[in-house]
């Protein structure tokens, strides 16, 4: 069970890393991109304009940890 | 071979030389200070490994249907390239430490012959650490290789890229028999994050279901963009410490200065 564990820790922190929120966010952005273009709305923006900002907040999280 | 092609090649080749220098780093520094045989032991145990998971791994991702699997690759190579972004862009306006090969050498050359020695002809520390360093580069290789290459059915493509890369690393690391401090690591790693995170969300946007204006074309305008954006973050970055500093150094002979002025 703990080898299983240890596996399933590394992959999470070889996947995820070290910000968990960032990830989330990804996940939600792209689900936003499918229920917008399952919608008929035009949706190519949604990740152009999430991926920034993620990329802003990653760096200002680590900023403020410090 | 098309502008999409060459993108995968050149990512991957970045990618996978970047990886190959930090697991030469480890080997090198493990062979010349305690045992080559077993090192390089732990680098076929680990290349072992690594070709067991591409054989397990690549014939199921393949076998997806495509818009599933580019919103999960999108979604991972998202994940993965902002966090590589984020270390380039702390680098580069020098909030964190450059990354040093030689540095690194010198630290596990130290931590090396700390360790005590082993028993026997066979070096269990040397095994472990070249195979440790290798597995964990190594993944990096085999995800980044798989995805891109599935993604775009060109496994092939992305597969020799790697290769070469590693490779090169291999040859020129044997040759000089020390780390490649003078590879531009992390202006590489600056540019792999913006690749990946350029085409993460280029195939995850496809995978949900919603169409570029331009089709492939949009990558000419997603990459540049994102590497403009980053540019600009670290530009941003600089000033506000450049302004911290100017602050501090202003406040500091202030503060020397009030006592004086209270006495008078």
């Amino acid at each position: 069970m703990s080898v299983i564990r240890r596996i399933g820790f590394e992959i999470w922190d070889f996947v995820v890393g070290d910000d968990w929120i960032n990830a989330v966010a990804v996940v939600a952005a792209f689900g936003l991109t499918a229920v917008l273009a399952g919608a008929g709305v035009t949706a190519w923006w949604v990740m152009p304009v999430a991926v920034p900002l993620l990329l802003w907040l990653s760096v200002r999280r680590v900023l403020r940890a410090r | 071979m098309s502008g999409a092609e060459i993108g995968l090649a050149l990512s991957v080749f970045l990618a996978c030389a970047v990886e190959a220098v930090e697991a030469l780093t480890i080997v090198l520094a493990v062979g010349t200070t305690r045992s080559w045989s077993s090192a390089l032991s732990g680098v076929g145990a680990a290349t072992i490994v690594l070709c067991v998971v591409v054989a397990a791994v690549g014939p199921a991702l393949t076998s997806l249907p495509i818009g599933v699997l580019r919103l999960i690759v999108g979604g991972l190579l998202l994940i993965f390239g902002i966090q590589w972004l984020r270390k380039a862009v702390l680098r580069a306006s020098g909030l964190k430490a450059l990354h040093d090969e030689a540095a690194e050498f010198d630290e596990q050359r130290a931590a090396a012959r700390a360790a005590g020695a082993g028993g026997g002809s066979f070096d269990g520390y040397s095994f472990t650490l070249a195979f440790k360093g290798v597995l964990l580069e190594g993944l990096e290789v085999v995800f980044i290789v798989l995805t891109f290459g599935a993604n775009q059915h060109h496994v092939g493509i992305a597969a020799i890229a790697a290769g070469v890369a590693v490779a090169a690393v291999v040859v020129l690391g044997l040759a000089a028999r020390t780390p490649l401090a003078r590879v531009p690591e992390n202006t590489m790693k600056f540019a792999v994050g913006v690749m990946l995170s350029s085409f993460g969300m280029f195939w995850g946007t496809e995978g949900a279901g919603a169409s570029w204006p331009g089709s492939d074309a949009a990558l000419l305008v997603i990459v540049p963009a994102v590497a403009l954006f980053s540019i600009g973050l670290v530009w941003l970055l600089r000033r506000e410490q450049e302004t911290a500093e100017m602050s501090t150094a202003v406040s500091a002979p202030a503060a020397l200065v009030e006592p004086e002025e209270v006495r008078v």
